[in-house]
Parts: C-alpha cells; structure tokens; sequence
C-alpha cells in the first residue's frame, strides 16, 4: 500500500537564501498519515530544516494555515485523500514570509486589534451574569468561533491591495461578532469606526473568505450585515 | 555579547487561560507586565478544552459550593489538599460572573442564565445523583475562554511577547528568582528578562506520551525550567487519562458527550458503567471511567476487528442537539474517525489528557519547597498556576471542568497576591553576573552539534517508553524498568544533534530544547510512579489490589502524601497532603463508589 507522494514547498531562509525557492520532496506515505500535518512532521523528519508553524493538531488552535495546491487550509484538517499525488505548498499569501511557510501576521493581528474586540458595557455588573435571551444568544453562532488563523484575510484580494487599510473578513466576522451582542453599548462607535471607504467598503463579495474558512465561518454574510445598518443608519 | 535585558514588574510565562487570568489582574492593576509565549496567544492549548467550567451556579438544579467540594475531594482520591479545593469551589462562581461580564458567549438557558450540562464525577447531595455544574459554551468553551481573555488582555494593554521561548530561570546567591532568560523564536537572540517576579503558566507535558489529547507545544517547559534551577516537582506519578479519546487519531471527544447523555457501550451493545457505577453510570469520574473501558476490552468485550475499543453512542440525541450543543464532537467525528456521530457511535479509547503534578505551590500560587524542616517554606520571586503547578486541587485524580475553574481562580488569585508582592518591594533585586550564561550554553551545545541523535527520534523513543511503563495500566515490574529505560533516553537526550542551525525561526532548535523539558517531565513521572506503591486515583497498579485493609489498592497509612522529585540524583521527597479545609470539616477518607 505504498503511497508515494512529491512535495513541492517554498523554501525561504532569509539567514541563507539570497531568494525564495521551491524545493522538492519524495515521500512515502504508510497510511498512518491521516492528515497533511502528518505528512509534513514525517517530512520533517527527512529535513529538520522545513519551517513551519502547528500545535493543536485538531483544527482549534489556527497555527498551521498554509497555501495548499493553491487554496488556502489547514495542514491538520486536510486529509490526504483529498491531495493529489503532488502537493504544492506555499506560504499564506500576500504576508511577509518570515521563514518558509512561516509568514509575518503583525498586520492580520493589527486589524483585528482594530475593530476593538471586546464587549464594552459600562453599566456596573450585576452580582450574577447578565442575562442574554437564548435567541441574543444565537446571534453569535457563526461569529465567535473564529480561531484567526488568517485563511480568509488572506486569500481576499481586497487584502492582499490594501493590508493595511482594509480590515479584512476576520477581523469584519470578529466586529460583527461585538455589534450581534447584545450585551455591547458602542454599537455606534464601532459602525462609525467602519465607516470608510477602505476598512469595510473594499469587500467586494468576491467570497473567497466563505470558500476557504476552515471552521466553515461566513464573513461575507457579517459583512453584508454590517453593510446594511450602515445603509439603515445614513 | 552582552544580551538585552528588558524590565518589568512582573513577567508571566505562557499565554494560556491560566496566565492570561493573570496578567489581566496585573494589566488591570498598573503594573509593568509582561507576558512571554511559544505562540500567539488565542493558540494556547486552553483553546482546545471544550465541555465547561465547573461551578455551581444552581442554574437549572439545586447545587452549592460544599457538593462541588465534597465532590472534588473525593474524585482527588484524598490526595488533593483540602484548604486550596475549598477556595477553588468556593470562588468558582465569582470567577464565571466575571468571564460572563468580560463577553464570555455562554450558552443560555431560557430564563437568559448560563446553560449548564452535567459533568463526570459532579453531583448534588454528596454523590446522590449528576448536577449540571458545567457552565458551557457549546462543545467550545476553552476557545471562547482563551479568545475572551486574550480580548481583554487587548482592552488592558496587556505587553505580549510572542514567539518567545522561555529558557531557564534567573535565581540570586539567595535562592531568590529574579528573572527569566528567553529565546526570541523570530532572530534566534536571548534575551533576559528581570523582574520583581515571575509566575510559569506554562501548561502540561503531556507530549511525553505517544498517544495523548494534547498539543504539541505542551511539553512541559515550566516544569522543565523548575527542576533544572533546583525546585522539585509534586506527584508528577499522577497523569488523567480521558475516557473518550478517538481511537487511533488521539483527538479529544469531550465528557460533555456523555453530559448531555452519551452512552458508553462494549461490544454486546450493553451500558456497561451500569454495572461499575450505579449511580453516576457513565458519569463517574474519569479514572475510573477509564479504568472500567480497559477491563472490558481486556476481558474480550472491547468493539472492533481487534476488540481494541469502547463505542460511544450519541445517536440517541438526535440530530438537533448534537449540533446545537457538540457541533464540535460532529465534526471531530467526520474529519478524524469518518463517522457521523447523529448516525453511529465513535471508536474511543482513554488517552492521556491531563498532568495533575507539577511545581508545588500554596493558594496564592507561590512555588513552596520543604526547607530546613518546613514543608512549605515559600521561594521568593517565583508562582506557578494552571496545570504547570500543582497546588493541589486535582490530588490523584482531576475532575472535568475543574482545570478550566482551576485556570481562572489561581490565575486572579496569584495575579492579586503578585500585584501586593511586586508593589511592596520597591526595586529589583540586581541580576546576578553572567545571568544568560547557562541557557547560551545550552544553545550553543546545539549550534556545535554534529553526529548525535535528532530530537525527534529521542523524544519518539520516550513517548513510547512512557506510554508503555508508565500508561493507563502499571505494574511493578513495568515501571522499574520504564525508569532505567528513561534514564538511558536521558543519557541520549545530552547528545543531540542539528542539521538545521539557522538563527531565523529555527523549529528544529525549539524542538531540541523542549526535548530538554520533557525529559525532566518524564524522570520525574516515571521514579515518582515506580516509588508509590499503592493505587490511588489516576495511578493504578496492577500489584496493589482491592483488600479489606487497603480498599481499591489505597494505602492512606503509607501514602497519603505528596511526592516530591528533585532532578538532581533523581531524589525523592514526601510532604503530607492538607486535610484540613479552610472553614468546613475535613472529608475524611472512604473507599470511592459511584
């Protein structure tokens, strides 16, 4: 039951390398390599020099975003069955590489951090918890679930012109996911703090985000949301 | 070279619930703070925790600290110290309200309170029946935790460094702590940080096992960091097995499966916890969960073509609430194992989850080691939370949603007790000469290497060694020879080698030194667990049995106490477990029944 598999993989040390490079890999798989992480730790193991990020191994930590066969995924939540015989893999595009298919998200983080993701509420605190109907609730679904491993940001072209004006659909689902509670009172702030030409309005549905979430997340839609109470507050 | 040396106040290590508990208390407080991470921190493995927090709210049935309490003492097996599980169930409700009013999205019930689920090991009455005391958000609370804290962490301007490694910590000629060196993952450069104190919230080791629920990051480098500057680790024999781990992937599957009603079922179809635990079935808690899986695949009643596991059954739930309440576990399901969890059970088995061990400290988080005849006698400079330290809340056996509760209440408690202690001593104590020294020797032993082993091939060699002298099922004999099998991979573990030596976000390097932690992590497990000649909570060993003098194997006489290893010489110490609660009596000592 060999399975042998050629790994294409950008290989950039800027310690050592004048320029990036795709170097070639043979490996062969023996079945017990569910999923691409798999692949890659055993492939690490021919070359200790292959640089990349992971952890939970289980879809939950957001560490191992790459660019597989073109399309941005999760190493640990792509199985190799899905793989053709020849993977390509590329860094996160449109971030800085720091190493390999280890990228700079310095900017990903700092539009996220922009959008002011915490709930403001400065009535003091009752004693207990705040009470939030089950339908208040429900509004969250789909929102704070998002583990920011950048797959979306990332593969918009709207980010990868304006990285740094356009806040991108992770950190839209993220501004969403504090309007859509019901325990926020800056509701108004934070439409204001979109309303730009840049930040919010480059979203141009093209939808790659929806396409790529790994935890099946829809930014376009709180987008589309956040779009609306613009229209309704103008 | 001389190296930079960045200071503050405070400098946390690790950025997982535990830690950003704490460096939020701090952040809040003024204080210079800064916390250090192998990664960023929404990427914590606190992220991974998914069925609740345990405290008892009494949300949807009558429940009251002292049930909780009672309930945590005896699922400990009486190894846990009464006065810090007293302080941990009594502020565990507080501690939930404040992560409800930082934005924390709990689920609700309908009257808009926090929805809670019934939990292994948790009950009302002192062991009547199960009480939903598991404050839960879906099957994803610790990302909703760790996301929560690390929001307002943001909002406080909390000083991050991230990918950051620490190394080793900074004692003075008094024994005092002073500081921490650290490798900044990015430039390859060492960096010390001088502070008025340091707190390791660096998680579990639970990466010295093959098969485990965790991480790779967890590798145990708090721990590591202790017991190279001379502090011993407390009952590291003690490790969680988690009943529903999916077979052969490892990933977790959380309790709250069989909160919201999941059964466990053998090869026949038959409940068979009916007949372990009549009472809390497969709610008990997870040692003996656990425990009563690998008697029935050793008997021959284990499912599969190799009778090698247990199958848990949720179809009876129902389509509707697995995805309101697990959508997680269905989509575990799917991408590890190819079932649909709506449509057939899973294949789990008990895989290794949680260190109930580590750097001992009393209920403010200060590391305390037995000096000149007192046991508890404090380490100035230095704290320890979360599953790094052992306070000891979990004693022998953890139970679920007590880690995430565990997090949260000495992570706030450890960060007021740091705000008093580093506000009090007005200036830092001076760094002692050459201060890096020792970790840049440690790294320069790697950069020079040629011709050793690759970490990688030792650390697999011990995460095999580990899984099989010293896992679910011990005996005597197995886990002498796990300790002369894991000093012999010490040995190895002095002989690394690199082909990798590039400066620039080297993995290869990081993985080296954490070698360096999980092989402190695993001596320490495997003598601790070899001396303790008794079965107690998670450490069942085959040669003690059930006997009218010592019920289930425990022998309270001879070891009711605490271990304590020290690295050096690989030397064993003991220290008694604390009976005596804070204001409530004592919960004397019975044989566990569920």
């Amino acid at each position: 039951m060999a399975d042998k598999r050629i790994f294409e993989i950008y290989r950039y040390d800027p310690d050592t390398d004048a320029k990036p490079r795709m170097q070639t890999y043979e490996v062969e798989l023996d079945g017990s390599e569910r999923m691409l992480l798999d692949a890659l730790m055993k492939l690490k193991k021919q070359d200790d020099s292959i640089s990349f990020r992971r952890s939970c191994r289980e879809g939950v930590c957001g560490s191992d975003a790459m660019n597989i066969n073109g399309k941005n995924g999760l190493a640990c939540l792509t199985n190799m069955l899905t793989l053709p015989q020849k993977v390509t893999l590329r860094p996160l595009p449109g971030l800085p590489v720091v190493r390999d298919l280890i990228v700079d998200m310095s900017q990903f983080f700092k539009q996220y951090h922009s959008i002011k993701p915490y709930i403001v509420n400065e009535t003091p605190p009752p004693e207990k918890e705040r009470l939030q109907s089950q339908e208040d609730r429900e509004e969250l679904n789909g929102l704070y679930e998002c583990i920011l491993c950048a797959c979306c940001s990332t593969s918009c072209p709207s980010f990868w012109w304006n990285p740094d004006k356009f806040v991108g659909p992770a950190g839209l689902l993220a501004a969403y996911r504090f309007i859509a509670d019901s325990r926020d009172q800056v509701k108004e702030e934070r439409l204001e703090n979109l309303e730009d030409p840049y930040r919010l309005f480059r979203c141009h549905t093209i939808m790659n985000c929806v396409d790529v979430c790994p935890k099946g997340l829809n930014p376009t839609k709180a987008i589309g949301k956040i779009k609306e109470m613009l229209v309704k507050r103008a | 070279m001389a190296q930079t040396i960045h200071k503050y106040d405070a400098v946390v290590v690790g950025a997982g619930g535990a830690g950003m508990r704490c460096s939020l208390q701090l952040a809040k407080a003024g204080l210079r703070v800064a916390v250090l991470s192998k990664v960023f921190p929404t990427r914590s493995h606190t992220v991974a925790a998914q069925g609740g927090i345990g405290a008892s709210l009494g949300n949807m049935d009558e429940d009251n600290w002292h049930y909780h309490f009672y309930d945590t003492v005896k699922g400990s097996d009486w190894l846990g110290d009464q006065d810090a599980i007293e302080f941990m169930c009594r502020e565990a409700p507080k501690v939930v309200y404040e992560l409800e009013h930082m934005g924390m999205p709990f689920d609700r019930n309908p009257d808009g309170t926090i929805y809670q689920r019934p939990f292994g090991g948790h009950s009302a009455k002192y062991g009547e029946k199960p009480v939903p005391r598991a404050c839960a958000a879906a099957d994803r609370t610790g990302h909703a935790m760790l996301h929560t804290l690390y929001q307002n962490n943001v909002r406080n301007k909390t000083q991050f460094f991230v990918e950051w490694m620490a190394l080793d910590l900074i004692r003075d000629s008094e024994g005092d702590v002073v500081g921490v060196t650290a490798l900044e993952m990015e430039t390859g450069e060492v960096a010390i940080f001088h502070a008025k104190c340091v707190l390791l919230a660096t998680g579990g080791a639970g990466r010295i096992f093959a098969a485990s629920t965790n991480a790779f990051i967890n590798t145990g480098d708090g721990l590591g960091m202790a017991a190279r500057a001379g502090i011993p680790l407390e009952d590291m024999e003690f490790w969680q097995f988690h009943p529903t781990g999916v077979h052969n992937a490892g990933v977790l599957l959380t309790e709250g499966c069989r909160g919201e009603g999941a059964i466990l079922r053998n090869k026949h179809g038959e409940r068979f916890m009916e007949r372990y635990a009549p009472k809390l079935k497969d709610l008990a808690p997870r040692d003996f969960v656990s425990r009563c899986m690998d008697q029935e695949i050793k008997e021959g009643r284990g499912c599969g073509p190799n009778g090698d596991y247990i199958a848990l059954d949720l179809t009876h739930l129902g389509g509707e609430t697995i995805m309101k309440r697990l959508p997680s576990v269905h989509e575990i399901g799917k991408n590890f194992a190819n079932v649909d969890v709506i449509k057939e059970p899973i294949p789990v088995v008990p895989t290794i989850h949680y260190q109930m061990g580590g750097v001992p400290t009393n209920i403010h988080g200060q590391v305390v080691v037995p000096k000149n005849g007192t046991p508890n006698s404090i380490i100035n400079g230095l704290y320890a939370i979360g599953e790094a330290s052992c306070v000891s809340v979990h004693g022998a056996n953890r139970l679920g949603t007590n880690s995430l509760l565990d997090l949260l209440v000495f992570g706030r408690a450890a960060g007021n007790h740091l705000i008093d202690t580093a506000l009090a001593s007005k200036s830092h104590k001076p760094l002692p000469a050459n201060a890096a020294d020792y970790s840049l020797s440690r790294i320069d032993v790697l950069d020079k290497s040629s011709g050793g082993e690759y970490p990688q091939d030792v650390a697999n060699d011990l995460r095999k060694t580990m899984q099989l002298h010293a896992g679910v099922f011990r005996t005597q004999a197995s886990m002498d020879e796990g300790v002369s099998k894991v000093l012999a991979i010490d040995e190895r573990a002095k002989h690394l080698s690199l082909k990798d030596k590039s400066k620039i976000f080297n993995t290869a390097r990081i993985e080296a030194l954490e070698v360096a932690n999980l092989m402190e992590a695993a001596k320490a497990t495997m003598v601790s667990a070899a001396a303790r000649k008794e079965s107690r909570g998670a450490h069942t060993v085959d040669d003690y049995g059930d006997t009218p003098e010592h019920p289930l194997g425990r022998n309270d006489v001879e070891w009711m106490k605490h271990t304590l290893w020290y690295s050096e010489g690989n030397r064993l110490d003991y220290k008694p477990v604390n009976l005596k609660p804070l204001t409530v009596e004592s919960i004397p000592p019975v044989k566990r029944t569920f």
